[in-house]
């Protein structure tokens, strides 16, 4: 069957809803969904979580597997109804006329398949045609989507490439029968944010070179103002409110959209002055949705009686183009009125330096290869000449993406790896060579970490209590049972759990209740030092504000230094007193949060700032794209580590970048880079992020 | 006294009726296999509410076996009611197992009734496979546990007459029980209470046995997956040097007379059976380190009452090892230590493997990491932060370890190891029966039945519970 | 790739080093050394009559002496009687005292003399070999494919009517050992209580002459429980694979249900039963010995037991560096098949 003409929306979705169905119930996924994308428009559907979002697409796709149904509704693709096409039909359609591309690139490409061959498969399927156009037409898109050496990348297996290449390769897939509707699915969320700046890019190019229309599904609001036309916004299953990009992001007129907008940190929020304001409650289970409109229990304008009585439908808001509000009272509420700042509080002034790590160095020794290792192994630089001083309840970020050293670091002050060479002084006490087992119990009790995976940092066969009760035994706190299960629940209070929370399993927390508790268990022997390796990045937004606060709040109260891992430079900015920037086990920048988020910048910092998303109409981002991946460590470049991907190489004359690793270099008071670029070309540099003048 | 048939006088009446139904049974189940190979089938991937031929097919088999089932259950009924012999053989057999019956009705009704109460055990009763196996199973238990009241005559009573007898010949003796209900083998023996008999056997040695091996298997996988390393390679080495062994030559080396004499498998036994012993104080020693008052209790406890049996159990008289003299609570005999013995040392690497691999794979997750970091000893980690939560495949593995234990039994029985010629386990008794098996037969078929229905028991449970803890 | 194979080899001959002389050392335990002594001399010798018995033909000394004379590192014991006649090791009836060789060991080829077949070891285990190689060769060609077709029609779709009767199926193949389905098909299939005797209940005439006849129960005995246990695996292995993300991209991509299974999903879902079925061998190993004792068929499960039964040392050892050699070789070839059906970790 041959692609067919129509003139109308690509896409027209009509009051779809979804439902699964297990053994003890039906669990409604979707209800009352409504969405029309027009031909070479990109439509972003954003929301947390188990919103739904990601079975919108899956229902487009028709492909629900054996307990989904569409129970309601129609999906419309250039007029003809999905769910009356026939299975051989669909075949038709799927990967000629829509396309779809997932997160996980690696598992969304057969491991035993060659490149080649699973890109040729799909003109051979479609069109019939020969190996021969196939192989020709794949050797186009590969170069299309940017990919050296295309030959080599169509006679590779999926392993032997990278991430941020295998996601490219995913998108070459998708757009080989040039299809009429793309469906993307966090297409970047694996990938790290320089990376992901790159893809984001190549996406938004080849959508308008093939005027592909894109549906773009997305947790991550800044990325959907970068990519998108239109937004869908969707909460425990409904759309609650759509329209035009700047009209969501500027005019929005439902009171969930406004809550995401406040709990997320933009530019100009701050942890002291300008709080980030969290949505309270928890996200509705499927099967515990509440009457009437489901963000009713978490919303500030809910009113008894109205907006818990009956379904309430999408309206119009006259005036904007295709704007609407599942909201009944969107034309009462004050839209702009500004944010009530609650809780403003006092600015901690750091104290004495409490952590000092002087020229470390960490190495490893790997086996080659894991399965045929031999003699020759390798050393890999995991940390290399690590100096930095935090103070007492100060917090440093530690930025970087993967592979640049970061948790490698967290190991060694934590003592689960010894250090190569240097010192770490820790409260007057050297620790760089003590293992944990011959730490003294104070040593150990005063560093404390917590983790980033809500799923994986609670065990999972203990209830909650005496998970934390046995950080008490160990640490020696309390001299009985009694007295510990009282500091226990004092701890719950601490991070704002109900004190029942004591005897539930893990499995019955949510994860940013999970998160609150592994924060309990960490501050249970009043440590002095916690290291957060990522502690909200798997959290939804609207949980991550809460989280954030609340170990904002403790650091407060306790004088506690906080090393905060990320890579994600807006909480960073909303958060951190000082900054370090990490790039393959080097400390490329280092200085307060102002310094280091303004010119002059190391060139990896500014590229940095530029990939990351920011949700805000008002900003304007000077484009930076990296080239390529980042270097492996097993591999590192010779010279400066950032030198392959350097924008700013050929202001540095003699190709020293090339030769040796940059000093480091102190610029003002406390602000260092490791650069060789001179004063004149750092002084040049523009600010990344500018605020548009109104 | 008159012969038995195997369906009594109900026979000339339900007998038709049955053979209808597992005709029935037969060709649905057949049709099941093929309509969908036929049939187009909805590649939509989406449910169908329209029922299709291969659903007819389904309910037939259903039904038919509800029949069938029907029919076994009116025949028992009517011989626990009506005079004896009224429903033949099946009846009269299914008669003695009343007890078995009643024990079985209350388990169910119990764990069906509090189900949502009881975890992992009580979701089993969601999957029909994983009922169906743990009935399999506990059926055997039962009647291991009821074997006195269930056999008929004494399993090693010879009666001349009876020997190579069918099911079901009278013994001409005015008794409570005058048929050898499955006929008598090629000693005379009632091959019916020989099978209920050999239940008993089976139902001891095997359980245990896993047991003892998951001891040692998880005392030595843990280190291994845990510290890797030189240990790793060590324990690895060896484990797979005991896995490299066929298992029919270890047995024909370890279970014979000679090494028992020889008093090895009596070594062997000191060897492995201290590991609970060492299993269990570390484990409370590391949890309870901090509370040094109740740790010395539990391992008080542990050494004291754990010590006793242990060297109870190791202290056998007629052995190099006896010197407990009064104080030796029991003796267990030479044939059954050692294959105990032989059964624990072949099962153990593969636990090995298994618990390493899980260890491997557990340390990983960040909970291990919190509990380094908060300055753990190796052994906490292992014991109350890795091991609860490789539970899941490991009591799944038990569960397959058991019927595996089994066959073994049955294997060592087969080749006339280990046990006494005239013991009534299965394999013994089908290595007994397997010489005239042309001309009798049933001699060898009913312990074999028996030895596959409860292996089969065994699968089933194991399946069932690797499918409802991946639920969820 | 090479340096790993050698080194894997190494393993295996430290391994083949510890289990025979775990075998040596276990047959050379007095008392079944006193045992052989009475089923080779006579059974009313005295304690006396044991031990020159022993002590001639070099028995009594030390174990690990005994067991280099075995590899060969050591000369053979002998020793020139009163009588003038020589006796040891090495001594072969109808062979002249000056041919005798000092060294027969293993590295001069030389497996020892059978005490119950009375006859040099290497030719017997060699026969017998031969035999259940061909027995072996059947089971193989009905297994496999077999296993392999049930798993992948079971896991394609899992919870599939089909998938149920066939993984119940596969369950109730497993749950039966070689010596319960080998008696019920006698009892059903060779007996007059059965089905009548259609096939024969024993394989020896199958060792000069096998037909369908002879052959087939003891063939599918030995491959059923194997059938059942590899296609739960190849199900295990396939229904994992059909839920995998590169399925569903296949899927979207528009590519038809028979081209998903045969050309995605194949071949990703077998390198774990590759695995499988290779470390199935230890097992098929039992299988053999049961089938072959039960069949009567003299291949070389029927000579281990033989050789077991009687304490024939030098027969027992040869058996079991053949044993010990098949589940290490079997295991090589696992591994490196492994690597090579997956792409994601061969060596570049």
């Amino acid at each position: 069957m041959a692609k067919w003409d129509y003139d109308g929306p690509i896409l027209e979705i009509d009051e779809l809803s979804i439902s699964f169905f297990t053994r003890l119930r039906e669990i409604p996924a979707v209800m009352d969904f409504s969405c029309t994308v027009q031909p070479g428009e990109a439509m972003g559907l954003v929301g947390e979580s188990g919103c739904g979002k990601s079975t919108v697409a899956l229902g487009v796709m028709q492909d629900l597997g054996v307990n989904g149904r569409i129970v309601g509704g129609s999906i419309k693709f250039k007029g003809r109804d999905l769910g009356e096409m026939s299975a051989d039909e669909l075949r038709d359609v799927r990967g000629s006329e829509i396309a779809m591309i997932y997160q996980e690139p690696m598992a969304s490409l057969n491991p035993a398949m060659k490149i080649g061959r699973q890109l040729m498969e799909v003109p051979m399927i479609h069109e019939g045609v020969g190996e021969k156009e196939a192989y020709e037409r794949a050797l186009e898109v590969v170069t299309d989507v940017k990919l050296p050496d295309p030959k080599r990348m169509l006679d590779s297996y999926p392993h032997q490439l990278s991430g941020g290449q295998q996601q490219r390769i995913v998108i070459a897939m998708a757009l080989m029968s040039k299809p009429s509707l793309l469906i993307l699915d966090e297409p970047t969320t694996a990938l790290d944010v320089t990376v992901e700046a790159a893809v984001v890019e190549l996406v938004k190019d080849l959508g308008k070179k093939y005027g592909t229309s894109m549906l773009f599904i997305s947790h991550n609001l800044g990325l959907v103002l970068e990519t998108c036309d239109r937004i869908c916004v969707m909460y425990s299953g409904e759309a609650v409110e759509t329209g035009s990009i700047e009209d969501v992001f500027d005019k929005m007129r439902h009171p969930y959209t406004q809550a995401l907008f406040r709990s997320i940190p933009l530019p100009g929020a701050d942890k002291s002055s300008r709080p980030l304001k969290a949505i309270p409650g928890n996200f509705p289970l499927p099967h515990e949705r509440p009457n009437g409109c489901n963000f009713g229990p978490r919303c500030d304008y809910f009113e008894e009686g109205r907006c818990n009585q009956g379904d309430i439908k999408m309206s119009e808001v006259p005036g904007d183009d295709r704007h609407g509000s599942r909201c009944l009272k969107w034309q009462e509420v004050d839209w702009d009125a500004p944010m009530a700042i609650t809780d403003q509080k006092e600015k901690a002034t750091p104290g004495d330096v409490v952590l000092k790590m002087d020229n470390l160095k960490k190495y490893y020794e790997v086996a080659a290869s894991a399965l045929f290792g031999g003699a020759n192994k390798k050393v890999v630089k995991a940390n290399e000449t690590l100096s930095f001083e935090a103070r007492e309840s100060e917090t440093l970020a530690i930025v970087g993406e993967s592979g640049c050293g970061k948790s490698t670091f967290a190991k060694v002050l934590m003592g689960l790896e010894t250090a190569t060479d240097g010192t770490i002084t820790m409260l007057n006490q050297k620790i760089e060579d003590v293992p944990i087992e011959k730490r003294s119990t104070d040593t150990v009790k005063n560093v404390q970490m917590v983790f980033q995976n809500p799923f994986d940092t609670l065990n999972p066969s203990m209830t909650v209590g005496s998970q934390i009760v046995r950080a008490l035994e160990i640490f020696g706190i309390g001299d009985s049972v009694q007295a510990r299960r009282e500091r226990m629940l004092e701890l719950l209070d601490l991070v704002k759990l109900p004190r029942a929370f004591a005897d539930r399993m893990p499995r019955q927390l949510s994860g940013g209740q999970k998160q609150r508790v592994g924060i309990a268990r960490a501050f249970a022997g009043d440590a002095k030092i916690v290291v957060a390796d990522e502690p909200v990045s798997a959290l939804d937004v609207s949980v991550q504000a809460a989280v954030t606060d609340l170990l904002m709040e403790i650091q407060r109260e306790h004088k506690t230094t906080l090393l905060f891992i990320s890579h994600d430079l807006s909480i960073v900015r909303y958060l951190s007193d000082r900054v370090m920037v990490m790039y393959l086990g080097h400390v490329v920048e280092l200085g307060s949060t102002e310094q280091v988020f303004a010119p002059p910048y190391h060139p990896y910092t500014e590229a940095l700032l530029s990939a990351v998303p920011i949700a805000d109409t008002s900003i304007e981002k000077q484009h930076i794209v990296l080239e390529g991946d980042i270097p492996s460590a097993m591999n590192p470049p010779s010279g400066c580590p950032f030198q392959t991907r350097c924008r700013w190489k050929s202001d540095v004359p003699g190709g020293l970048c090339e030769k040796e690793v940059p000093p480091q270099r102190t610029l003002a008071d406390g602000h260092q880079i490791k650069c060789h670029l001179g004063e004149d070309v750092l002084s040049k540099m523009e600010p990344v992020i500018k605020v548009a003048a109104e | 006294m008159d012969p038995l048939t195997w369906t009594g006088s109900f026979g000339a009446f339900l007998n038709p009726i049955f053979y209808a139904l597992v005709t029935v049974a037969a060709i649905a189940i057949v049709a099941q296999f093929v309509i969908p190979f036929v049939t187009p089938s909805g590649e939509r991937g989406a449910i169908t509410l329209r029922r299709g031929p291969g659903d007819y097919a389904a309910m037939a088999v259903q039904f038919a076996l509800l029949g069938i089932i029907a029919i076994v259950v009116i025949f028992t009924l009517s011989a626990i009611l009506g005079p004896y012999g009224i429903s033949g053989i099946i009846g009269e057999v299914g008669a003695r197992f009343t007890p078995v019956w009643i024990a079985l009705i209350v388990t169910y009704a119990a764990s069906i009734f509090y189900k949502r109460k009881l975890g992992l055990y009580g979701k089993l009763f969601d999957s029909p496979i994983g009922m169906v196996g743990f009935g399999l199973v506990m059926f055997w238990v039962f009647t291991a546990i009821f074997s006195n009241i269930i056999m008929t005559h004494d399993p090693l009573a010879q009666e001349v007459i009876m020997k190579n007898k069918v099911p079901g010949t009278p013994l001409g003796q005015d008794d409570a029980f005058p048929h050898y209900l499955f006929g008598g083998d090629s000693l005379a023996r009632d091959v019916f209470s020989r099978m209920v008999a050999g239940s008993q056997i089976v139902i001891m040695i095997a359980p245990l046995a896993t047991l003892f091996a998951f001891m040692v298997g998880i005392t030595l996988g843990l280190p291994a997956g845990y510290f890797s390393g030189k240990l790793d390679t060590v324990l690895s080495f060896l484990a797979n040097l005991i896995l490299a062994f066929p298992v029919i030559l270890l047995f024909y080396l370890l279970v014979t007379p000679e090494i028992v004499a020889t008093g090895l498998p009596t070594y062997m036994a000191m060897f492995l059976f201290l590991f609970p012993l060492v299993f269990l104080t570390i484990l409370f020693n590391s949890r309870f380190f901090t509370q040094p008052m109740k740790r010395n209790i539990l391992i008080g406890v542990v050494l004291f009452v754990g010590g006793w049996l242990y060297l109870s159990l190791i202290s056998q008289s007629a052995t190099p090892v006896n010197f407990m003299g009064a104080l030796d609570l029991f003796n267990v005999p030479g044939g059954i230590l050692i294959v105990f013995v032989s059964v624990v040392f072949v099962n153990s690497p593969t636990v090995f493997r298994i618990v390493r691999g899980l260890a491997l794979d557990i340390q990983t997750r960040d909970y291990v990491a919190a509990a380094q970091t908060r300055g753990e000893g190796p052994w906490y980690i292992m014991l109350w932060e890795i091991l609860p939560n490789a539970r899941g495949p490991l009591i799944v593995d038990f569960c397959l370890r058991i019927g595996y234990t089994t066959i073994l039994l049955g294997t060592l029985g087969f080749f006339g190891l280990g046990l006494p010629p005239e013991s009534p386990d299965w394999g013994t008794t089908i290595n007994a029966g397997r010489r005239l098996l042309s001309a009798y037969p049933h001699p060898a078929i009913v312990p074999a039945v028996a030895l596959v229905t409860m292996v089969l028991g065994l699968n089933l449970l194991a399946d069932g519970l690797r499918e409802e803890s991946l639920r969820d | 790739m090479g340096q790993f194979i050698l080194r894997r080899l190494g393993v295996m001959l430290l391994t083949t080093i510890c289990l025979t002389y775990i075998v040596f050392f276990l047959t050379n335990l007095y008392p079944n050394l006193e045992k052989l002594a009475k089923t080779q001399g006579n059974f009313r010798m005295s304690e006396a009559e044991v031990s020159s018995w022993l002590g001639d033909r070099g028995y009594l000394q030390p174990t690990p002496v005994k067991y280099l004379e075995w590899v060969g590192a050591l000369p053979g014991y002998s020793i020139v009687k009163d009588d003038g006649q020589l006796v040891g090791r090495c001594v072969r009836p109808a062979v002249a005292a000056e041919d005798t060789p000092r060294y027969c060991g293993v590295l001069q080829g030389n497996w020892g003399f059978s005490t119950v077949f009375k006859s040099e070891v290497g030719g017997i285990v060699g026969t017998r070999l031969g035999l259940t190689g061909f027995l072996m060769f059947w089971v193989m060609l009905v297994m496999v494919p077999g296993a392999l077709i049930v798993g992948v029609l079971a896991g394609m779709r899992e919870g599939s009517r089909t998938d149920r009767t066939l993984s119940t199926t596969s369950i109730a193949f497993t749950a039966t050992p070689e010596y319960v389905s080998g008696v019920v098909f006698i009892a059903l299939f060779a007996s007059s209580a059965g089905f009548g005797r259609i096939f024969k209940g024993s394989a020896t005439s199958a060792m000069e002459d096998a037909n369908l006849e002879n052959f087939l129960l003891p063939v599918l005995t030995i491959a059923l429980y194997g059938l059942g246990y590899i296609a739960r695996m190849t199900r295990a292995s396939m229904s994992e694979v059909m839920t995998a993300q590169y399925i569903r991209t296949a899927r979207l991509k528009g590519v038809s249900f028979r081209n998903i299974v045969m050309k995605h999903a194949l071949r990703n879902a077998l390198i774990a039963p590759f695995t499988v079925i290779m470390l199935q061998f230890p097992w098929l190993l039992n299988g053999v010995v049961i089938v072959e004792t039960l069949f009567n068929y003299k291949g070389f499960g029927w000579l281990l037991v033989q050789a077991a039964g009687n304490n024939d040392i030098d027969l027992l050892l040869a058996c079991s560096v053949v044993a010990v050699i098949v589940v290490l070789v079997t295991q090589l070839i696992s591994d490196i098949g492994y690597v090579f059906l997956n792409p994601r970790i061969r060596v570049s």
